[in-house]
């Protein structure tokens, strides 16, 4: 991969100019006698402190339990920040990096301090609707292994949903780009089936399947499947027709033309319904598993909703906010490896 | 360089022989004649101009010579074989390059070997080619980070690679400021003095027809007709104020309907 060495020996340089900085900065801090402090940290540890202080100082309304684990690691936050006000100068790049979120530390801590206050410490918030930090805390804390095992559930559904609903798409979506027969015939019923919403089907899959199980991978994969079988197909018919001539004069076959021309070359539109699929296959996965499952992280929000235990519902949503979030990340990601070719500016 | 030189000699030269080829496009139900009875012979190893106003079915000639479309009437010959589909031996070069820019220059120019399959074998031919249109250095580069000159380098050189019989070029350098268009015009014959292919060159500029070809034919409007022929007996190097080329070109513009000159 030459372009991954550019792009390697280019981070390379970067990091050099930051070192080279970095010998410079700390040379003026050892030579200026007073010692320079990064203030927003010191102000976010100041919140990050208060938060512990009113957790472990004030009682709750009503018990929630991880009280001390909370305010230990608000605490041992506050701590750490202080640490970087000192030190974050003669961090180099990484501490650079820190103190970009200077602002969101301060943000954090204010929001710790507010949320604490208003509803565990006052109940001005009550029970059960709303839930203190560590009232979330105390859910992951006792039921940490139900929730590992229903996260397994859920990014296996979603796996087998996503990989071969996107699989499926990418292959009918070129067929239906390339090929006028299976245009003609396709796409009206792809144009007719797409808009309908996946969950529409629920009924009728949870009927024709064996089990809720199959009924929700079919779900999960018909959600992102058609987004991206429609963008492929928008591709594919687009591609630059010169480009298929040039390719052709110079002695490709079909299957060059496909897989080397058309596909490269609507690939920008691939991802494109990749990102829609991926948005919708989330959407789904938690719909399915809330009506049919018996295990996964929807089904999770289901049961506990059911008893009221909304901390128990907070604290899955933050969990399904950092896997959905991660895999988006990894699929941007997965899409500037592969585009690198239209990057702008890069030598 | 000069194994390429060398191995592209080995390269027969092909002959072309265009046979009353009429043509026409039926665009929204009009029908528009392109082509009107065209009939030219291309010696192996000749440099043939095709000179004409703009839009006036030039283009289409050479996507018909190199078997991308069949006429409507008529028939073209590579060496006494009927052209039917598009085949390496005979090459087309755009006016844009046409570069694939999700292939890098390396990439770009390997296409050729690559799709017919024979790249384990001939890969050297690709530095070869490289550096025979001097972008040796730029050989990891994406087309996007190109100038327009450099992108129609690598597609003469996705052409060579292949050791085309006969290289079709569709003004290839009308694209290009003045001044890369001028080195490439030089460039390009070098390569054509060397590698000893059959040149046809369609363009609507008189100089760079009296440049580089050894007859130029000159089209009418469309449809296009041959109007006249001109045989260009110069050396190579030539020289726009040698007073036979002015000659020549004062001819050719007349022909073409420009007078005063």
């Amino acid at each position: 991969m030459a372009s991954a060495d550019i792009l390697c020996s280019f981070k390379e340089m970067n990091v050099m100019s930051d070192v080279a900085q970095t010998a410079d900065g700390g040379a003026i801090s050892t030579s200026v006698p007073s010692f320079s402090i990064w203030h927003p940290g010191l102000v976010a540890a100041v919140f990050w402190f208060l938060t512990a202080a009113i957790t472990w100082g004030l009682p709750d309304v009503i018990p929630w339990g991880s009280q001390g684990l909370f305010a230990a690691m608000t605490a041992v936050g506050g701590g750490v920040l202080v640490a970087l006000a000192l030190t974050i100068h003669h961090l180099g790049a990484l501490g650079r990096r820190i103190a970009y979120w200077g602002p969101w530390f301060i943000a954090v801590g204010v929001w710790f301090l507010v949320w604490e206050y208003t509803t565990a410490k006052t109940g001005w918030l009550p029970k059960p609707f709303f839930s203190p930090p560590h009232g979330l805390l105390q859910v992951y804390v006792v039921d940490w292994s139900r929730l590992l095992i229903c996260i397994g559930y859920s990014l296996r559904l979603w796996g087998i949903g996503f990989f071969s609903g996107i699989t499926v798409g990418f292959a009918l979506g070129v067929a239906l780009g390339w090929s006028a027969r299976f245009n003609y015939w396709g796409m009206p019923v792809l144009k007719l089936i797409g808009p309908v919403p996946a969950t529409a089907w629920i009924p009728a899959t949870f009927y024709f399947f064996p089990t809720t199980f199959h009924a929700s991978i079919f779900l999960v994969a018909l959600s992102c499947g058609i987004p991206v079988a429609i963008l492929t197909a928008a591709g594919v018919s687009q591609v630059n027709r010169a480009f298929y001539d040039v390719a052709r004069t110079l002695g490709a076959n079909e299957r060059f033309l496909v897989l080397k021309v058309a596909v490269p070359a609507a690939l920008n539109h691939v991802f494109v319904g990749l990102f829609m699929g991926l948005y919708y296959s989330f959407a789904v996965l938690v719909v399915a598993e809330m009506l049919g499952a018996k295990y996964g992280l929807g089904w999770y929000i289901a049961f506990q909703s059911a008893y009221s235990a909304y901390a128990n519902v907070y604290a899955t949503i933050v969990i399904m906010a950092i896997l959905c979030s991660g895999l988006v990340k990894l699929l941007f990601v997965a899409r500037d490896r592969l585009l690198v070719w239209q990057e702008k500016g890069l030598i | 360089m000069t194994a390429l030189v060398k191995e592209a000699a080995v390269q027969r030269a092909l002959s072309l022989d265009i046979r009353s080829v009429s043509h026409h496009y039926d665009i929204a139900g009009v029908r528009f004649e392109v082509l009107d009875d065209i009939s030219l012979s291309l010696e192996p190893g000749e440099f043939v101009a095709l000179l004409g106003p703009s839009g006036c079915g030039k283009s289409t000639l050479l996507r018909l010579a190199a078997g991308l479309e069949r006429p409507r009437t008529g028939t073209l010959l590579e060496d006494n074989t009927e052209i039917e589909a598009p085949d390496p031996s005979r090459l087309l070069v755009f006016q844009d390059p046409t570069l694939f820019p999700w292939r890098t220059v390396r990439k770009n120019v390997a296409t050729g070997l690559e799709a017919r399959g024979l790249l384990p074998e001939k890969a050297h031919r690709i530095d070869e080619a490289l550096s025979l249109v001097r972008l040796e250095d730029f050989a990891n580069a994406y087309p996007r980070q190109l100038s327009g000159g450099m992108a129609q380098r690598v597609a003469l050189a996705r052409a060579l690679v292949n050791d085309p019989g006969l290289l079709l070029l569709d003004e290839p350098f009308g694209k290009l400021d003045s001044l890369t268009r001028l080195s490439l015009q030089t460039e390009f014959l070098k390569l054509w003095q060397n590698a000893g292919f059959t040149a046809l060159l369609v363009t609507h500029d008189v100089e760079e027809a009296l440049l580089l070809a050894g007859r130029v034919v000159v089209l009418s409007d469309r449809p296009a007709r041959i109007l006249a022929e001109f045989k260009v007996p110069l050396d190579y190097p030539r020289h726009r104020d040698d007073p036979d080329f002015i000659r020549l070109r004062r001819d050719i513009l007349h022909r073409l309907g420009v007078q005063n000159v």
